[in-house]
Order: structure tokens, then sequence, then C-alpha cells
């Protein structure tokens, strides 16, 4: 899909979308918010928890395991943050080590076996960045279960809860049918994040909630997401019941729908789906060649080796290195 | 850094010189580009353009670049300092490219690869919709082709001012390397300074080979990321080539005299495997030159084939994969 949506131009966002991103993103962070543990419960029946990765250890971060909906067995795996700060730690705030990825991937590969399938819950900030987590490869662990996802030959639906922080999030999020809460936020970086490496500041991490369009109904507009779970009252916090009720209503839906696909037509919609992401325009501005001398001059030139006549053409000649190498761009 | 050369006469321009981040020697910028790059003091090595790259990698003559014509659009109306549009703008003009990577076919030494390059002072090497599908478009057609895929990374991350558009850039550069091992096409990444964030955390960790340049800057979260989210500095020399060879996330740090001559040894040692047109049901894989060996019962029973002799010279030379054999 070439989406060629034109530019907004301005001056960034303005109060008011600044003042209303910044509440969703406060919503979706609400300690009160349910978590997966909170709402499986009263979703599903049976569930039983199945720990580690069978390489490290176990991640408290990322919860699984198999349970029923309706009778139907389906795997359940999903980012876990704490209820108050002493389980807080001990779940690392939602953010899984590459163990956590792995144990996902472990999961996911028995649903495949089986052939049940996938329903996976994302409430990060992100995957942890912190030195045990790059040492036992948490780019990899990441990689890894996106990759497994994109070829898993069972249904999978994913549901945004809370944050969907960045590529922590996307290692178990890639699915045949996204569902988002209403005041949940998928983001390429956190907010934070974003302030300190794009306006060098701790402060502007409102801005950069608006500017990164991270809302539901964003997200809805952008593709990302394909329907958004209404919330109860004030918001998922002050209903947990009412939540599970509409969130395993709309799990039930996606299922029916996806039931209906051979396992070819699921793996071709989800290739689709995941290859059509993005927006560019396509100018079909023709490529480059790098510049050949005219074939006499070139022949003399270069028995003579005279100056200015190239060996050969070089790319480096239309493509090359500045003088600058400034790091004055990031990426996340 | 580039310094002034304030005593000549002719009025040197100012970037003459480059002073080597890792040893001070002050380095002739006409001599870096004659050495591939390197410092002639101590081997540190600089960042290098797509134009050097394809240089150094593809046998002349022989690049064609594809999908010239894509263009990043400011989805999201992104501004920070400064709009989307206008940084967009400086990349392009500061480096004479649309986007940050560039895609096309090409031998090396004879073999015909899709080669995927990036280049990082194109807004940081950061991949939004663009280099996305440049990538994924690249691994499709060494799909069809049936030709190895290589990618040369060098890329701060997802382009966070496409939002999430960018952040689902890591599955379309991904989900076509599930239908490259289907298909037995190998895909080699090499990895080179700097390779962090998003890029890392999707198709560049995944080559069946990953290769990367010494001393490379190599991690999931950039320092500033890090230092941000988890209020702790990174130590020092942490997120190298080194570090990830030893931690088992490289086959091997790979010098740039030599990545040319790796890269085409590695494509003749794993060839893409030849397609019997539908002839033959998938489990009956013959095995190269030991093929007379493939039925696995034959070789319980003993049945050692004189064919064993095998000739590491066979690989045909013309580039397109090996010979048909039986």
């Amino acid at each position: 899909m070439t989406d060629s949506v034109t530019a907004r131009t301005g001056e960034g966002p303005s109060a008011e979308a600044i003042e209303s991103a910044w509440r969703r993103v406060q919503l979706a962070r609400h300690p009160q918010r349910p978590r997966t543990l909170d709402l499986v419960p009263l979703m599903f029946e049976g569930f039983t928890e199945l720990h580690g990765d069978r390489a490290f250890g176990d991640d408290p971060a990322i919860v699984g395991g198999p349970a029923l909906l309706e009778g139907r067995p389906i795997m359940i795996i999903g980012h876990q943050k704490g209820t108050d700060t002493e389980s807080n730690i001990s779940r690392n705030f939602g953010s899984p080590h590459p163990e956590g990825f792995r144990k996902a991937q472990r999961l996911m590969r028995l649903a495949d076996k089986i052939g049940i399938p996938v329903v996976t819950f994302l409430d990060t900030a992100g995957a942890f960045p912190g030195p045990a987590a790059e040492e036992r490869g948490q780019a990899e662990a990441i990689a890894a279960s996106i990759k497994l996802m994109t070829g898993l030959q069972v249904p999978i639906v994913v549901v945004v809860l809370g944050e969907g922080g960045s590529g922590g999030a996307l290692a178990i999020g890639v699915g045949d049918r996204v569902l988002a809460l209403e005041n949940s936020v998928y983001s390429v970086i956190s907010p934070e994040g974003a302030s300190s490496i794009l306006w060098r500041s701790r402060d502007e991490a409102r801005t950069a909630a608006a500017a990164l369009r991270m809302t539901a109904t964003d997200q809805l507009e952008l593709g990302v997401v394909d329907a958004i779970i209404p919330e109860p009252g004030e918001g998922a916090h002050s209903d947990h019941a009412a939540t599970a009720r509409a969130v395993r209503a709309a799990i039930l839906a996606a299922l029916r729908e996806l039931a209906a696909y051979g396992t070819a037509e699921l793996l071709e919609t989800r290739y689709a789906r995941a290859r059509g992401m993005g927006a560019y325009l396509e100018t079909g501005t023709g490529s480059r060649r790098p510049p050949e001398a005219s074939s006499l001059r070139r022949r003399i030139g270069r028995i003579l080796h005279l100056p200015g006549v190239p060996r050969r053409p070089r790319w480096s000649e239309i493509w090359p290195s500045a003088d600058d190498d400034a790091d004055t761009e990031r990426g996340a | 850094m580039p310094i002034k050369f304030p005593f000549s006469r002719r009025a040197a321009p100012s970037d003459a010189w480059t002073k080597c981040p890792s040893c001070d020697a002050q380095v002739f910028n006409k001599q870096l580009e004659r050495s591939q790059r390197l410092c002639p003091s101590c081997g540190h090595h600089f960042r290098m353009s797509i134009g050097e790259r394809i240089d150094l990698l593809i046998d002349p003559g022989t690049f064609e670049e594809r999908d010239a014509g894509l263009e990043s659009v400011d989805r999201l109306g992104f501004h920070d300092d400064r709009p989307y549009a206008d940084r967009l703008e400086a990349s392009q003009l500061k480096t004479g490219l649309r986007d940050a990577v560039v895609w096309g076919v090409g031998d090396i030494e004879g073999r015909r690869v899709a080669i995927g390059i990036f280049d990082f002072r194109f807004m940081g090497g950061s991949m939004g919709s663009v280099v996305g599908e440049k990538l994924a478009r690249c691994f499709e057609t060494a799909l069809v082709e049936r030709i190895p895929a290589i990618v040369v990374s060098a890329s701060g991350g997802a382009r966070m001012q496409e939002g999430t558009l960018s952040l689902m850039q890591l599955a379309k550069t991904t989900a076509p390397l599930v239908r490259l091992d289907v298909a037995g096409v190998p895909f080699i990444s090499v990895l080179t300074d700097p390779t962090t964030g998003g890029v890392l955390a999707s198709f560049a960790s995944l080559g069946d080979v990953v290769l990367a340049e010494p001393k490379a800057l190599i991690g999931f979260a950039g320092a500033r990321v890090a230092s941000g989210t988890v209020g702790e500095e990174m130590p020092e020399g942490f997120q190298s080539a080194e570090f990830l060879l030893a931690h088992g996330f490289v086959d091997a740090v790979v010098p740039r005299q030599e990545l040319r001559g790796t890269l085409a040894r590695l494509l003749r040692l794993l060839p893409v495997p030849a397609v019997d047109d539908g002839a033959a049901d998938d489990d009956d894989r013959s095995w190269g030159p030991l093929g007379a060996l493939s039925g696995f019962a034959e070789r319980l029973g003993g049945a050692v084939s004189e064919t064993i002799g095998i000739d590491v010279e066979a690989p045909s030379a013309n580039g397109s994969g090996p010979e048909e054999r039986t």
C-alpha cells in the first residue's frame, strides 16, 4: 500500500493536542489499570502459567501459558507490569529481558505445534536497555520473535492493553488482528526518550507524546491497529470486570473471523499486512549511474594515466563521503 | 574532525585532513579515499559512503540500482525543533541520496547478489518507510531471482519522525526472511559502525551469517536511550563488534580489507540450491557433491558410494549458483 497522504505543515502539535495525548499516556500508565494477569482470569478458564525460556531463566516481565476460551484452548502471552512498588520491582516494570522474549517464542512454538491460536497482550514501556540485556542479545531476541510471529501457522490476535512500547512491544505484537483499548498508546519510542533525543531535553515528553501520534485513534488511522475496544467509565482502571468483558468479546470476534482462513491464506494475509505498513512516494525517478568518460578519452587517459580520467566508473563519485561525519541525527 | 591548515599559501581546503578518533593521527583525506577509509597508522575503520561501499564490494560495472525513486513522506506532520520535511531535505542535500538506503543487484566476484547499503549520514541511517520498503524489495528480489541477499547496515534504528510506521518496518523487513528460509536463499548481514536500535532488533540480527567490521558500535539501546531510561551509564567499549562476537551474536569480525573476499568465499560455500521445477518432492533433497549418499537408508546400510571425493572447486563461477545436480 502506497500511502501518499500529504504532509501537514505547522509548528508542531497544538496545546490542545498535547493536553489530550498526555491524558491518554497517563491513563495508559495508570497504576490501577488492569494488567495481563488481572484480565486473564476474568476472560479465560484454566489459565496455566508456564515458566522459563529453557536457556537462561524466567522473566517475570512476560507471562504466558495455555487457557480456554469458550472451551477451546488458546495460548496467552503478555507483558506483566506490577501493581505496586514491590511487584513492579520484581516484574522489572514490565520491561522484558531477552529471556522473556525467548520464553514467548517457546510458547508460540508450542501453540504452533498443537495448532491453537495465540493471543498476546502488550503493556510495556519497552524492552529493558540495560547491560545484562545487551549481553544476552536483546536485539536478537526481539528480531527472532518478530520473525517467528510472521511465519507462525496459527491465528494471532494482539491486544494493546496499556503501553505499546517500541520493539519490546512489537516482539510479541505481530499478528493477524491488532486491537487496542481506547486509552492505550503505541509508540516507536517513549515520549521521554523522544524528548531527550529529538528535543535534547527531559521536559518535552508531553510535546513528544502528541507529535508521535501515540493514541489508539491515531494508530487506527495509521493502519497499525485494526479496531479499538471501548473502555468503561473513566477508563479501564475504573472497572476491570467490564474491561475484561469488552476485551474478551473483541478477541472472540477476531478469532471467529480468522477461523475462516486456511493456513496459506492466513500467512499470506499476515505477510501483506506487515508488508503494507508505511507511507512513501513512488516518484519514478530513474537510478543513477557513475559518470564514465567517453571511450576514446578514457582509453588514452588510462594508458597515459591522465589526471581526471577515472580508471573505471566509480560510485563513490556520485555518493562520496562528506567531510563531516558529525553525529547529528539519531534513531530508536 | 577537519582541521585548518593555516600556513599553506594555496589555502588548502579545510577538510584536507581528518583527525583519527582512535589514534589522533592527522590523516590526509585523499589518502583515506585511497585506503578504503582506513586509518593508515592504526587501521581505524572510518564510516563509508554508499558509493565507496559499492566500489569496495561489487564488481566494477555490474551494480544496478533499483527503486531509486522511492521518497519519504511526512505522514505524521512531525515537528520537533524543525519539521521532518526539512530534516529530509538537509540530509538529501548533504548526501546526494534520496533516503538512507540504496539497494540494487550486482556481482561479487562473479556471483550475483541483491544488496542493500545504508548511509549513516542520512538522518543517522534511520529506518523509515522508504528504507523498510527498499529492503523488503531487496529480499523479495533475492527470493524471486534465487540470488543471495546482503545488507550492509549503519543505522541508529527506527526513524522516530515516522512514529509507529517506522516501528512497523521491523516486521516489514523481517517477514520476507521467513520466505528466504523456506526457499533456501541465504542472507548475509554485515554490521558496520554503528548499528543499533530497531535495525539491529530486526533483519540485521537475523543473517544466516552475521559479519561485523572491527570496533563497530553495535547494540540494542543507544547510550543516550539507555542512560535516559535506565539512569545508568553504559560501560565503555560495551557494545562493540568484538563484544557481540564473544557473546555469540556475530559470526566473525572482518577487517574491511578482507570483507569482499570473505563475502565472495561465503557465497561459494553457501550456494543457493538449484530448484527442480517440482519434479522431485521436497523430502528427496540431494546433498550436493555427496548426492549419491542422499538416501539415508542407504547410508545406514553401509552402502558408501565411491563418489565421496569432494571437489571443493566444483561450484560454478558464473554467478548463477551451482549447476543442477542429481
